[in-house]
């Protein structure tokens, strides 16, 4: 009985350190980037570059807060005025589950943002920040 | 004398109604080109421009009016398609640079309408002259006639 209720307790805090909001396809797109890493993802060092003022890309993009919002949680702007869905998978379920159209937004992104590709490692911890979220 | 009430009753109420409620929906029905082109905008009606323009837009998505707008090669192909199919028939007779404008916002007849049309609070709201929607409810569907 004790061990049953430790088993439970700990499957509870478990998840609530990882809340899970990712369905099927998201676990998809995110072992294709597991599948790639040397290291394992994390969710810290995504919120760090998901928040840093990056150089080498556009003067007038150079955070992902530019267009996205200070939160992940929050309706972000086009520049063309048109709103984009928060990145926060707990506020749009419906994202990251595509690997194409994740592949097409890193590429405009972190070319506009960084003036480069993105790296697997990037790729990752910013995916890991937005499946918590 | 009735019907003369009821007939002028129905020309009233017909007066009354927006210009744009029998107007046919002359909007993009292409959903590829609905999709990727309105993630970021509006989504124009290839009819703005001759095809001339909509070949050099699509051919420099990597720089769209300053923004990264690169697509996978199969989709920009087929957008590029269905905007050339369904161009302006005539190139602009007016450009002396020989080149067809790519901004809509510099047509000629699009400055002309606009002048002194857009308050500084409307542009404010609206953002950029490009978020046609934000003044021309019906702009989605190619409905222009309501300022």
């Amino acid at each position: 009985m004790k061990k049953t209720l430790l088993v439970i307790s700990t499957a509870v805090m478990v998840a609530l350190a990882a809340p899970a909001f990712a369905g099927a396809k998201q676990d998809a797109v995110m072992d294709h980037y597991k599948k790639l890493a040397k290291g394992s993802f994390s969710a810290e060092r995504g919120k760090a570059f998901y928040s840093a003022v990056h150089t080498g890309g556009k003067p007038a993009t150079p955070s992902c807060t530019s267009c996205h919002t200070k939160s992940p949680t929050g309706t972000g702007q086009t520049r063309a005025n048109k709103p984009i869905a928060p990145m926060a998978l707990s506020k749009s379920p419906d994202r990251f589950g595509d690997l194409k159209k994740v592949e097409k937004w890193f590429g405009r992104n972190c070319r506009s943002v960084l003036g480069r590709e993105c790296t697997v490692q990037e790729k990752g911890d910013f995916l890991a920040f937005m499946y918590s979220q | 004398m009735k019907k003369t009430i009821v007939m002028t009753a129905m020309i009233v109420a017909m007066a009354m109604m927006p210009a744009n409620t029998w107007s046919r929906d002359r909007g993009v029905k292409d959903e590829l080109t609905k999709t990727e082109c309105g993630a970021c905008h509006m989504v124009f009606q290839p009819r703005f421009l001759p095809a001339v323009s909509w070949t050099n837009i699509m051919s420099d998505l990597g720089n769209h009016f300053g923004e990264d707008a690169s697509l996978d090669e199969e989709s920009r192909t087929k957008i590029e398609a269905y905007l050339v199919k369904n161009a302006r028939k005539k190139e602009f007779k007016y450009i002396g640079n020989g080149t067809q404008p790519i901004r809509i916002t510099e047509i000629r007849w699009f400055k002309r309408e606009h002048r002194n049309e857009v308050s500084k609070r409307a542009m404010k709201r609206a953002g950029t002259m490009a978020n046609c929607v934000a003044c021309h409810k019906g702009a989605e569907k190619g409905q222009y006639d309501d300022d």
